[in-house]
């Protein structure tokens, strides 16, 4: 239980005072995470022009298979020209907002499906995991289904889940499009959380658990004093994962589903312009990757609060 | 004092979290209703089944929710659009909608596959299917596509396509999976690539030639019009529910006023093609207002002149899709349908009584002096 925390970041690690006064800078600046994270966007950014300068006009195919994309206009616009377009209004329609904010305004309509299908796969998860901890035999028997889950092509649940939906009553409150593919988001979400809190809950040393036992702690405060709090580096790269597959699910679904309003039925809409707009189906696509960051973003204030926990992360 | 610091970021990102969600919800609100008006106590909600997103190839029935058609007969209509991955005959069949648009061909296949749905009106009479060359690849015949990388989008697309093939006896070429864009024959990965008169070959038309700096012009291309070849088959046209149609009265009268307000929703569209592309876009369709229009005339275009009156489908037309459907084959040699569909597959019954009323309100159901409107594209379908 020693709180001597090795440093976590290279940054962190550079920076000791023997480094010389300009590495020292360097490394000052390179602690301040939004500025990294605007380097890195930059060092993207870069990358594709470097690419787009250097490599072959046409790509490069081995016999059918293409192994390097086009550098031509309309395969791969210039970064500023997507820039400047998200500037622009959408279409030429009187009164039509600019690109950026119709962007933004799908991406809050996806970001909103994405939370909610996040939260109820990591409860579905979380509730998996205790109950497969618990009882072996329900580990045995549901953990090959829960990897098994996973094999489904969404192509095929999509309209599966949609139908299903349709169909169903809750009272006062009748099935909206939205739930489907939030549904369809946390299905993909709750698998790295019920893996990963099991892994978790399954980690602390037979020597905790039996001195637990000698206490005679039953088994609900060995949960909740040993199991779970052991339990949190292996679930914070779970939650991420889960993030990211919130994500990923709901654009996905959207695109399946065609629900009006967020990010997927948007770069199926605008792909009617890759011809004649090129710029343009790449600001959904930006819009999606904003949404990633957010979400992991949005899971690591939620590391911070669970800090006290979380002495060494786990990679999953 | 660090715990307060996570604490508060713990809050701060809960309260993001709220924030987001509300946004969703309140967007959901405005947008997925597809249009619907205030539902009354007593109106009869009704659903329809898109077979894509919300763009002017449906203006008719989102005409008919603008104006108010719907609402006159006593309906809520709610529009539903489609993505990727929805069949609307099989969201029909699966009682999720109560009416769906569809192609003749691709529903001839699930009725016999078991789904119980019934043709009811047909408002395209023509295909607008077409195969677009560019006029330098010496495509300008059917015959010229042997040895030619055909596109296709698939998924039941791709029927007249093999029709125009089989027929014309090529059997060597390269069947290309088409992405819903056109960069594949712009930049030559396809020789002839499928396109709808009303949306990909638009899409042509706005793009910027790069050898003259100009827009792309019908001259540049050349164009396979299955309509021409004699291989059409019948493409959207309304489909309803057979088991209910057979024996649910109430059922009965609703589709013969949801036929009324929607046929005189095209007749709306016909004679108003910018205010019906303008309804259109009000709707949720991102389409540029010049691509938009371009569409809602194309497909006017496919609707008029009506040989027979809106709706009404021409016996000759169908039995020349369900025989195509007999005998075309696709490249693994298989072929829509293997008998002739059951005599549910489709009834004029209920168009004939809804032309028989609009006939009575006065409203022309033919458009015999039907001419189409010049639209011109501008860059990206702005």
């Amino acid at each position: 239980m020693s709180t001597a925390t090795a440093p976590t970041t290279l940054a962190e690690a550079v920076s000791s005072p023997a480094a010389p006064a300009a590495a020292g800078r360097v490394a000052r600046l390179l602690r301040v995470r939004p500025l990294v994270a605007v380097l890195a966007a930059f060092a993207v950014a870069a990358l594709w022009e470097a690419y787009k300068l250097l490599g072959p006009e046409q790509g490069w195919s081995l016999g059918e298979t293409r192994l390097l994309p086009r550098t031509t206009a309309m395969a791969m616009p210039h970064t500023w020209d997507v820039a400047a377009r998200l500037l622009e209004p959408v279409s030429g329609a009187t009164g039509a907002e600019a690109l950026w904010v119709a962007v933004l305004r799908a991406g809050a309509s996806s970001a909103g499906i994405a939370l909610t299908g996040w939260a109820i796969g990591v409860a579905v998860g979380a509730v998996l995991a205790v109950t497969m901890q618990r009882l072996r035999v329900v580990e045995s028997a549901v953990l090959p289904l829960v990897v098994l889950s996973q094999t489904v092509p969404l192509i095929a649940l999509a309209p599966l889940v949609r139908s299903w939906g349709s169909r169903l009553e809750l009272g006062a409150v009748t099935w909206q499009p939205w739930m489907s593919v939030a549904v369809i988001a946390s299905y993909l979400a709750f698998f790295p959380v019920a893996v990963g809190m099991l892994r978790g809950l399954q980690s602390p040393d037979t020597i905790h658990v039996e001195l637990m036992r000698a206490y005679g702690a039953g088994w609900w405060t060995t949960l909740v004093a040993l199991r779970l709090p052991a339990a949190v580096p292996h679930l914070l790269p779970a939650l991420r994962l889960a993030a990211a597959n919130a994500v990923v699910g709901t654009v996905v679904a959207e695109v399946a589903t065609g629900l009006p309003g967020g990010l997927g039925r948007m770069i199926l809409e605008f792909a009617n312009f890759a011809a004649s707009d090129p710029p343009k189906p790449w600001a959904p696509i930006l819009g999606a990757v904003a949404l990633g960051l957010l979400a992991a973003g949005l899971v690591a204030l939620l590391g911070r609060a669970l800090h006290r926990y979380r002495r060494t992360e786990v990679a999953s | 004092m660090r715990t307060t610091t996570y604490r508060g970021a713990a809050v701060a990102a809960v309260a993001a979290a709220g924030l987001l969600l509300t946004a969703c919800s309140s967007t959901d609100g405005a947008e997925a209703s597809g249009g619907g008006t205030a539902a009354g106590d007593d109106l009869t909600p009704v659903t329809l089944q898109l077979q894509w997103l919300t763009q002017a190839q449906f203006a008719g029935y989102y005409a008919a929710v603008d104006q108010g058609y719907y609402a006159d007969e006593g309906l809520d209509v709610q529009i539903v659009p489609s993505g990727g991955d929805v069949v609307p005959q099989d969201a029909l069949a699966a009682g999720e909608v109560d009416y769906a648009i569809a192609w003749v061909p691709k529903v001839l296949g699930s009725i016999e596959q078991g789904a119980q749905v019934t043709h009811v009106a047909q408002v395209f009479e023509r295909s607008a299917t077409l195969q677009v060359a560019f006029a330098d690849s010496g495509i300008t015949s059917v015959a010229d596509l042997a040895g030619k990388k055909v596109g296709s989008w698939g998924y039941g697309n791709e029927w007249e396509l093999f029709a125009g093939l089989n027929q014309a006896g090529v059997e060597d070429f390269e069947l290309v999976t088409q992405a819903f864009d056109m960069l594949g024959l712009l930049s030559g990965d396809i020789d002839a690539a499928q396109a709808m008169t009303y949306n990909e070959y638009a899409q042509l038309l706005e793009t910027v030639d790069p050898d003259t700096g100009e827009l792309y012009q019908p001259e540049d291309f050349t164009v396979i019009d299955w309509n021409d070849e004699g291989v059409a088959m019948l493409q959207d046209a309304i489909w309803a529910d057979a088991a209910r149609l057979a024996d649910d009265e109430e059922y009965q009268e609703t589709t013969v006023k949801f036929l009324k307000a929607s046929l005189k929703g095209w007749v709306y569209a016909r004679d108003n093609p910018q205010e019906a592309a303008d309804i259109v876009t009000a709707a949720g369709s991102t389409l540029g207002t010049s691509h938009q229009l371009w569409m809602t005339n194309e497909v006017n275009k496919l609707v008029w002149p009506s040989t027979g009156g809106i709706g009404l489908v021409d016996p000759a037309a169908w039995d020349r899709t369900v025989a195509l459907a007999l005998e075309t084959s696709n490249e693994t040699g298989a072929t829509i349908i293997t008998q002739e569909p059951p005599d549910t597959a489709y009834t004029s019954e209920y168009v004939e009584r809804a032309l028989a009323e609009l006939a009575e309100e006065g409203v022309d159901t033919f458009g015999a002096v039907f001419e189409p409107i010049d639209v011109e594209l501008a860059e990206g379908g702005n």
